[in-house]
């Protein structure tokens, strides 16, 4: 096993080029436990953790542009107001020491279907930007899982950055785990409302063999909310269950050692409905403050 | 390869380092430092939490190679030599600990906790100590004394400067 670690993007890019199967390592909280339980002996270890521009955040035309490396402890303390969805998706992750390490990039590299930035990336309609020695692209995220812990990457590839378009109205993130840390999801729901879009976003985490999204329950939800954006008016609760209805309806669960498929579910049907309120009440909250 | 870093302040060269090697391989193994446990080895338990440039890590999931040049904090290096840390001495007087494999993670953990407290002039709530000491686990002694020993710790050190 070779150990590189190249202090520019440029080099990275090079690196896995020149050798396809290199396995790059961020936080390292996914690739060495495989490393430790000799599940993984890649040819090279490719570390990314000197890579200036990975470990940054900036804005672009109010487009939060989110460096593949940077841990969730930073996603937490520095960008909460701009990205509340991920923020809250975050702070249910392994522990502080994993967040502390632990990156989106790497998430969304290992691209498992419990994943816990999935379902609030997919809700925010965010874009991975990845780049090789060919160029750069961006893949919305909703293209970018393509089978069980498989992604649109290519073999010469790296994610540089997430996109993510700040909120225009409340985001939610609801979990369900055997205790309130260190653990995987049985399932998981993101959701953002977008006002000035008068659209909805969801994410399905842990119930499908990747995670996705619930387009019938976002149609459905952005025709009822229709009349009510502007009003902000109370959303009538058979309203809320219908949502919640169509979400799980969206699921392709698997019983597994976490759970069935029918408690799944049940959950995401509840967990949607939950944080609909939630978020409504948010926006509802938002207009006695704003006047 | 070789790797060089910084531990509790010395620097450290050491050599013939496997480049899949975790840090607390080398903590242990290379540099004569078994404070830090191995229990996991997957991030679960907490036993080799280390300070990594000044924020808490679990030491097995650190690729040897990545703490090139940085600086490492174990739990040798809380208090000088034959001395006890506030933090070490109040989980002795509360009886914090049994077995003792779980302690120097703990103490790493809720050195940090404390410390960020101190800076904000406070010591921190319960949910706040459960919150820190979540990826840490204790098979023996129970939580309950263990966040005595914290609250313990809290109060003897509140007025210390950072
Ligand atoms: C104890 C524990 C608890 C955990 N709890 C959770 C949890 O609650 N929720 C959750 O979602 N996950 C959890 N995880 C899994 C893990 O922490 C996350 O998947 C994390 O986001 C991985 O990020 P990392 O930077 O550590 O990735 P790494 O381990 O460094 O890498 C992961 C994968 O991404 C690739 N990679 C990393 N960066 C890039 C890049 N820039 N470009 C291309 N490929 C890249 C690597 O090659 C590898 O395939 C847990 C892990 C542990 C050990
Ligand atoms: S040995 Fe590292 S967390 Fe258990
Ligand atoms: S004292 Fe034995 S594991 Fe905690």
């Amino acid at each position: 096993m070779e150990f590189l670690q190249p202090a520019t993007w440029a080099e990275a890019l090079e690196a896995k080029a020149a050798s396809r199967d290199a396995v790059p390592v961020a936080g390292g909280t996914d690739v060495m436990v495989a490393v430790n339980f000799g599940r993984l002996r890649p040819s090279l270890l490719l570390d990314l953790t000197r890579v200036p521009e990975l470990q940054q955040w900036d804005t672009e035309d109010g487009v939060v542009r989110l460096g593949a490396g940077v841990p969730y402890a930073r996603v937490i303390t520095e960008l909460g107001d701009r990205l509340p969805g991920l923020a809250m998706a975050a702070r249910t992750i392994g522990s502080p020491q994993i967040r502390n390490r632990g990156t989106v990039g790497g998430n969304l590299a290992t691209a498992s279907p419990a994943g816990d930035a999935h379902p609030a990336l997919l809700a925010a309609d965010a874009e991975v930007e990845v780049a090789s020695v060919r160029g750069t692209r961006r893949i919305p995220v909703t293209g970018f899982y393509t089978g069980v812990k498989r992604s649109a990457l290519a073999d010469d590839e790296l994610i540089a950055a997430i996109r993510i378009r700040p909120p225009s109205g409340p985001q939610q993130y609801s979990k369900i785990g055997t205790r309130n840390a260190m653990v995987i999801a049985v399932a998981a729901f993101g959701l953002a409302l977008h006002p000035d879009r008068r659209a909805v976003g969801t994410g399905i985490g842990s119930a499908a063999p990747t995670p996705r999204r619930a387009p019938e329950a976002e149609e459905f939800l952005a025709g009822e909310l229709d009349g009510l954006w502007d009003s902000r008016g109370e959303l009538p609760a058979s309203t809320a269950t219908r949502f919640g209805e169509l979400v799980s309806a969206a699921a392709a669960p698997i019983d597994d050692v976490r759970g069935t498929a029918r408690y799944r579910v049940h959950a995401l049907s509840v967990m949607a409905r939950r944080t609909l309120t939630w978020a409504w009440a948010d926006y509802r909250k938002e207009a006695t403050t704003c006047a | 390869m070789r790797l060089t870093c910084t531990v509790n302040g010395t620097e450290q060269q050491v050599d013939d380092v496997w480049e899949g090697e975790s840090l607390l391989y080398v903590l242990r193994e290379r540099m004569g430092l078994p404070g830090s446990k191995n229990a996991c080895e997957q991030g679960e338990c907490g036993s080799c939490t280390v300070y990594l440039d000044g924020l808490p890590v679990c030491a097995c999931l650190v690729a040897a190679g990545q703490a090139e040049g940085r600086e490492v904090g174990t739990v040798e290096g809380l208090a000088a030599p034959g001395e006890l840390h506030p933090v070490q001495q109040a989980f002795l007087d509360a009886g914090a600990v049994q077995c003792g494999f779980c302690t120097p993670g703990l103490l790493v953990a809720t050195d940090d906790l404390l410390a960020r407290a101190r800076a904000e002039g406070r010591t921190p709530a319960d949910a706040e100590i459960r919150e820190a000491l979540a990826g840490n686990l204790c098979r023996c002694t129970g939580y309950e004394k263990i966040l005595d020993a914290v609250r313990l710790a809290a109060d003897r050190t509140a007025g210390d400067a950072r």
